[in-house]
C-alpha cells in the first residue's frame, strides 16, 4: 500500500541540512493494507517529515530534496501532488485548529468530499455516518472555534476520513486530549483498521496510550529510520519506551508486555509478594507557608462560568497536578492565579499571608516574583532572535544581575547555542528556555500549563527532575496536565476539576491509584497496590533482594 | 418558491441573499451625507444583526463599527489642518498657518477652521462608517466563507488564498491577544504602547505558519485537483475573467461615487456581471466538484434581497433628481431636513430582521431560554 524505496530527504541540493545531516535517511519498507504502524521517535527526530512524505507534503509543499521514490497505492508522489492523492491518503496534521477550513463541523466533514466530487446523496450520507462514527452527531452545526481540544481533534479526523481514504496518517493525534478523550479517538482508530482494513500511520510521544494498538513500528532517530519492526521486538532495544515496557524490563519478562492486561496477568504473583513491602502512602500535611490561597473561586468565560467555586491552598514544596477532562478549567484556573482573568467572585491571594496581592489588581511586576507561569505553547513568551538576547530581556525584566537566566538555562538544558533562534530549538528546548526565563526571578509558585506535550521521554525525565529540585528548594509547584505518567512521577499532591469544581483532591498515591482514568499504567498494573511508578517498583523489589 | 413550512424553519438564509442586502443597503449611504439618514442606515444594520446573527459567531460589526468612527475621526483631523472641502464663513479657531509657495494654491497647511468644513468632514466620514457597518453586519450575518463555497473551481487560486486571508486577520488578532497576555508573564504591563512594536514579530510569524498548515490542509484535502481543462479553455476563462472584474469594479465605483454619471455606473457593472458569469460558466462545465446541502433560495432569500434593493433604488433615485435632504445644504450649516420617505425607504432594509428565518443555533439558545428550569447543556467552551 505504502512503499519507500530509498528515500532520504534534506532542504537543501547539497543533500545535507545546515547542522550537517540529513532530515530523513534510509527510509525502506513496504507498509501493507489494514495495518497500524506507529512511528517512535525523540522530538525533532524527523516524524513529522516522514509522515508528510506519504502523501507528497514533502516535498510539493515543503521544497527541499526527496532522493528515492515513495509510492502510495501505486502511484509516485514525484508525479502526484497531495491534491491528486486526496481520494487516496488522508493526513491529519499536528495543530487540529489550522487545518480547519471551513466553519463548523459539518461543513468542515463534507469539504473533502465537495473537492473529491463525491455525489451529493453519498455525502449526506457518510457525513452522518462520520458523525456517529466519531461521536460528533450532538455539536455538528457548532462552530469550530467553539468546541473543545478533543471534540476539534475528532473533528480533523472525521474530516479526512468522510471522503474515506485506504490510508490515514495521523501526526499526534492525542497530545492535546485528556486520557479517556484519547482512548476514545485511538479505540476508533482500532476499529477502522480491525472492521475496515484501513491502512493507519501515527505518530504519538505518548507510546503508552498507543503502543498496544500498534501492528508495526518504524523507529527514527536523527533521522535515520529503522526498518519494520515488531512492537514487541522494538520495546526490547528502544531508547523510547512507556512504563510497562520499562516495569517488564526490569522484572526480565520475556515477551515483553505491550498491554496493562497482559502485562497484569503476568504480574499475578509479583502482586501477592508485593504488598506487604508496599509503603503506605506518604502523610500529606502540609508543612511549608501557603503561598497561594484560592477562596470560592467563580470565573467566567464568554458568558459561561468555567470555575464553579473552586477552592485550594498551596504550599510550600508542594508539587500539585491539575487534572481533569478537557475544558475543565484547568487553564483557566493557572491563568487565573497570574491575574490574566478577572475573577467574577472568590477571591486569589498570591504570596505569603504577610505579604500577599490580589494578582486580578497587581501590576506584572509584582506578579512575576509571587508566581511564574510557562503557558501551554511556550512559543508565546518567547520575543528575541537568539536564545543570548532572550536571556539578557529576561535579566532586563526582572532586574537581575547579568547572566541568571543564562545560569539557569544551563542548569536545566545545558548545551544551547547562545546564536541558535528560539523557533529553531527543539521543542524540549523550547521549554526549557521558557521554564529557565521565568526561574530565573525564582518565582515562591511556578505554573506549568501541559508541560510534555511534545516531550519526549527523556526531555519528561529531565523536567521530572528539575521540578523535583524545585520542590525541595521550597517552591510551590502547580502543575496543569492530561499527562498521567507524569503526575504519578512528580506531584504529591492532585486535584481534580469536572466542570469547573473540585471534585478530588488528595495526596497522589490516593487519588490517581484509585481512578480509573487517570490511573497509571504501573497503578493499572499493580491494582490493588499503591505503587504508581517504576521506580517505587523498583525500590521495593530491590529492598527484598 | 411559495412561503412553505419548510422555509420558515430555523436556518441559515442564502449568504448571496445576505450580501445583496448589506450591498444595497451600503449603495443607499453611499448616495447620502445626511447624517440622520446615515445614522438610521447604521441602526438599521445593528438591529439585523441583533436579531439574525448565528449563535456562537465572531461579531464582525463591532470591529467594523471602530474602524468606522477612526475612518471620521481621521477626516475631521484631516480637513482641520488641511482645509479642502467647502470654504465656509464661520470660523471656529485659526491654526497658525505655514506659508507655502504660489505654485501649490488650493493646498494649505493650518489656517482658519470653520464649522462647515467641519460639519462637511464629519458627514463625509460617517458616510464612510455607515459603509463599512453595513459590510460589517454582512460578515457577521454571513460568513465570507460560506459565500467562498460558490466560487467556481476555475478561480482555484484565488479560492485559496482568500480563505487563508480570511482565516489570517482574525488568526491575527487571536494571536496578538495570546501574546499580550503572556507579556504579562515576563512581568510586563501591556498596556505600554511600546509594546506594540515587541510583540508584532512573533505574532506575524506565528499567524504566517499557521496559514501555511492551513494552505497544506486544503492541499491534501484535494483542493483544486484535477480541473483539467485545454489550453483555449484556460484562455478564453482569463480574458473574460479579466475584463469582467474589470467591469465589476468599474461599475462599483461608478455607482458608489455620486459624482461620475449613472451611464457609467449600472451599464459597466452589469457588463462585468455577465462577462464574470461567462468566465466562471466556461469553467465550470468541468468542475468536478459537488455541493454538500446547498443553500436553498426561496421566498425568504427574495424578501431579504429586495428588502435591501429598495433603499439603493430609492436613494439612487433620489439623488439623480436632487431630492431635499439626501445631500444637505453645508453653506450655511444648518440642521439637515429629514425626508419620511427616504427614512421609510432605509427602513425597509430593517424587515430582514423578521423576513429572515431564525438560524438554528440561535433559535435554539432563544427556546431554552424561555424555558430557564432546563439548564443549557451546550456548553460553549474556550
Amino acid at each position: 500500500m505504502i512503499e519507500f524505496d530509498g528515500v532520504s530527504f534534506s532542504y537543501d541540493d547539497r543533500g545535507r541540512s545546515s547542522d550537517g545531516h540529513l532530515v530523513l535517511s534510509g527510509a525502506d519498507f513496504v507498509l501493507d493494507e489494514g495495518e497500524l504502524t506507529l512511528v517512535v521517535g525523540p522530538t525533532g527526530s524527523g516524524k513529522s517529515t516522514l509522515l508528510r512524505c506519504i502523501n507528497g507534503l514533502v516535498p510539493h509543499f515543503s521544497g527541499g530534496t526527496l532522493h528515492g521514490r515513495v509510492v502510495v497505492d501505486g502511484r509516485d508522489t514525484r508525479t502526484h501532488r497531495p491534491r491528486d492523492l486526496a481520494d487516496v491518503v488522508g493526513v491529519v496534521l499536528q495543530d487540529p485548529v489550522s487545518s480547519f477550513v471551513t466553519d463548523t463541523v459539518e461543513e468542515e466533514l463534507a469539504y473533502g468530499m465537495e473537492a473529491l466530487g463525491v455525489d451529493a446523496v453519498a455525502m449526506r450520507r457518510r457525513v452522518e455516518e462520520t458523525l456517529d462514527l466519531l461521536g460528533l452527531a450532538d455539536v455538528r452545526s457548532r462552530p469550530l472555534r467553539s468546541l473543545s481540544g478533543g471534540q476539534q481533534q475528532r473533528v480533523a479526523i472525521g474530516a479526512v476520513l468522510a471522503s474515506g481514504p485506504r490510508i490515514l496518517v495521523l501526526d499526534e493525534p492525542t497530545s492535546a486530549l485528556d486520557p479517556v478523550a484519547a482512548e476514545d479517538v485511538l479505540a476508533s482508530l482500532h476499529r477502522l483498521v480491525h472492521d475496515l482494513g484501513l491502512t493507519v500511520v501515527v505518530a504519538e510521544h505518548r507510546l503508552e496510550r498507543v503502543i498496544h494498538h500498534a501492528d508495526r513500528i518504524l523507529l527514527i532517530d536523527e533521522g535515520r529510520v529503522s526498518p519494520l519492526l515488531d512492537p514487541a521486538e522494538a520495546m526490547v532495544t528502544s531508547p523510547i519506551h512507556p512504563p510497562v515496557i520499562a516495569l517488564g524490563r526490569h522484572l526480565g519478562w520475556s515477551p515483553l508486555p505491550l498491554s496493562v492486561r497482559d502485562a497484569r496477568r503476568r504480574a499475578r504473583d509479583l502482586r501477592a509478594t508485593l504488598p506487604d513491602r508496599a509503603p503506605a502512602p506518604p502523610p500529606s500535611a502540609p508543612t511549608g507557608e501557603v503561598v497561594c490561597a484560592v477562596d470560592r473561586l467563580v470565573v467566567r468565560r464568554g458568558g459561561e462560568p468555567v470555575l464553579r467555586g473552586v477552592d485550594l491552598d498551596i504550599h510550600d514544596g508542594d508539587v500539585v497536578a491539575v487534572m481533569g477532562r478537557n475544558g475543565a478549567g484547568k487553564s483557566t484556573l493557572l491563568a487565573t492565579l497570574v491575574g490574566q482573568l478577572v475573577p467574577m467572585s472568590g477571591s486569589v491571594r498570591l504570596g505569603p499571608p504577610a505579604d500577599s496581592i490580589d494578582p486580578a489588581r497587581a501590576r506584572p511586576a509584582e506578579i512575576v516574583v509571587r508566581a511564574g507561569m510557562v503557558p501551554q505553547d511556550p512559543a508565546t513568551i518567547l520575543y528575541a532572535d537568539s536564545v543570548a538576547e532572550e536571556c539578557r530581556a529576561a535579566d532586563r525584566d526582572f532586574h537581575l544581575p547579568t547572566g541568571t537566566a543564562r545560569a539557569v538555562l544551563d542548569r536545566i538544558a545545558p548545551g544551547i547555542d547562545d546564536v541558535q533562534h528560539p523557533r529553531e530549538l527543539s521543542e524540549g528546548q523550547r521549554l526549557s528556555l521558557a521554564l529557565s526565563l521565568i526561574l530565573a526571578s525564582e518565582p515562591r509558585l511556578v505554573l506549568l500549563d501541559e508541560p510534555t506535550r511534545g516531550l519526549d521521554y527523556q526531555a519528561k525525565r529531565r523536567l521530572v527532575e528539575l521540578l523535583r529540585e524545585l520542590a525541595a528548594a521550597g517552591h510551590g509547584i502547580v502543575l496543569a496536565t492530561h499527562d498521567v505518567e507524569l503526575a504519578a512521577e512528580v506531584a504529591t499532591r492532585v486535584v481534580v476539576l469536572a466542570e469547573g469544581e473540585v471534585v478530588a483532591d488528595g495526596p497522589a498515591a490516593g487519588v490517581l491509584a484509585g481512578s480509573p482514568a487517570f490511573a497509571p499504567q504501573v497503578a493499572k498494573i499493580l491494582h490493588p497496590l499503591h505503587l504508581l511508578t517504576v521506580e517505587e517498583v523498583v525500590a521495593c523489589t530491590g529492598a527484598a533482594s | 418558491m411559495a412561503l412553505t413550512p419548510h422555509s420558515r424553519l430555523p436556518r441559515l438564509l442564502h449568504p448571496a441573499a445576505w450580501w445583496v442586502w448589506g450591498v444595497g443597503l451600503a449603495v443607499a449611504a453611499s448616495r447620502t451625507t445626511n447624517p440622520f439618514l446615515l445614522l438610521l442606515v447604521v441602526a438599521v444594520a445593528a438591529w439585523v444583526v441583533l436579531e439574525r446573527r448565528e449563535a456562537g459567531t465572531t461579531n464582525a460589526l463591532a470591529a467594523f463599527l471602530v474602524v468606522g468612527l477612526v475612518a471620521i475621526g481621521l477626516r475631521v483631523v484631516m480637513v482641520s489642518l488641511l482645509g479642502g472641502g467647502v470654504t465656509g464663513r464661520v470660523v471656529l479657531v485659526r491654526l497658525p498657518e505655514v506659508p507655502l509657495p504660489d505654485w501649490t494654491s488650493g493646498v494649505r497647511i493650518g489656517g482658519p477652521v470653520t464649522l462647515e468644513g467641519l460639519l462637511f468632514a464629519v458627514y463625509q466620514g460617517m458616510q464612510l462608517a455607515a459603509i463599512l457597518a453595513c459590510l460589517g453586519a454582512v460578515n457577521a450575518l454571513a460568513s465570507p466563507r460560506r459565500l467562498l463555497r460558490y466560487v467556481p473551481a476555475t478561480l482555484y487560486e484565488i479560492g485559496t488564498a482568500v480563505v487563508v486571508a480570511l482565516t489570517f486577520a482574525p488568526q491575527l488578532v487571536e494571536d496578538a491577544q495570546r501574546v499580550r497576555m503572556a507579556r504579562r508573564l515576563r512581568g510586563h504591563s501591556p498596556r505600554n504602547p511600546a509594546e506594540v512594536g515587541r510583540i508584532a514579530i512573533p505574532v506575524l510569524v506565528g499567524a504566517l505558519e499557521r496559514s501555511l498548515d492551513l494552505a497544506a490542509s486544503m492541499e491534501s484535502r484535494g483542493y483544486g485537483r484535477a480541473v483539467h481543462r485545454t489550453a483555449r479553455s484556460i484562455r478564453l476563462a482569463g480574458l473574460l475573467t479579466l475584463v469582467g472584474v474589470g467591469g465589476v469594479v468599474v461599475g462599483l465605483y461608478g455607482l458608489l461615487d455620486g459624482t461620475s454619471p449613472l451611464v457609467l455606473g449600472l451599464p459597466t457593472l452589469l457588463l462585468g456581471v455577465t462577462c464574470a458569469a461567462a468566465a466562471l460558466l466556461v469553467g465550470a462545465r468541468r468542475d468536478p466538484r459537488t455541493h454538500y446541502r446547498r443553500d436553498h433560495w426561496a421566498l425568504p432569500e427574495w424578501l431579504v434581497a429586495a428588502s435591501g434593493t429598495v433603499p439603493a433604488l430609492v436613494m439612487i433615485l433620489a439623488g439623480a433628481r436632487h431630492w431635499d435632504g439626501v445631500v444637505p445644504r453645508q453653506v450655511p450649516a444648518e440642521l439637515p431636513a429629514v425626508p419620511l420617505l427616504l427614512v421609510a425607504a432605509i427602513a425597509v432594509a430593517a424587515t430582514a430582521a423578521v423576513l429572515a428565518p431564525v438560524p438554528p443555533l440561535l433559535a435554539r439558545s432563544r427556546a431554552t431560554a424561555r424555558t430557564p428550569s432546563e439548564p443549557s447543556r451546550e456548553l460553549v467552551r474556550r
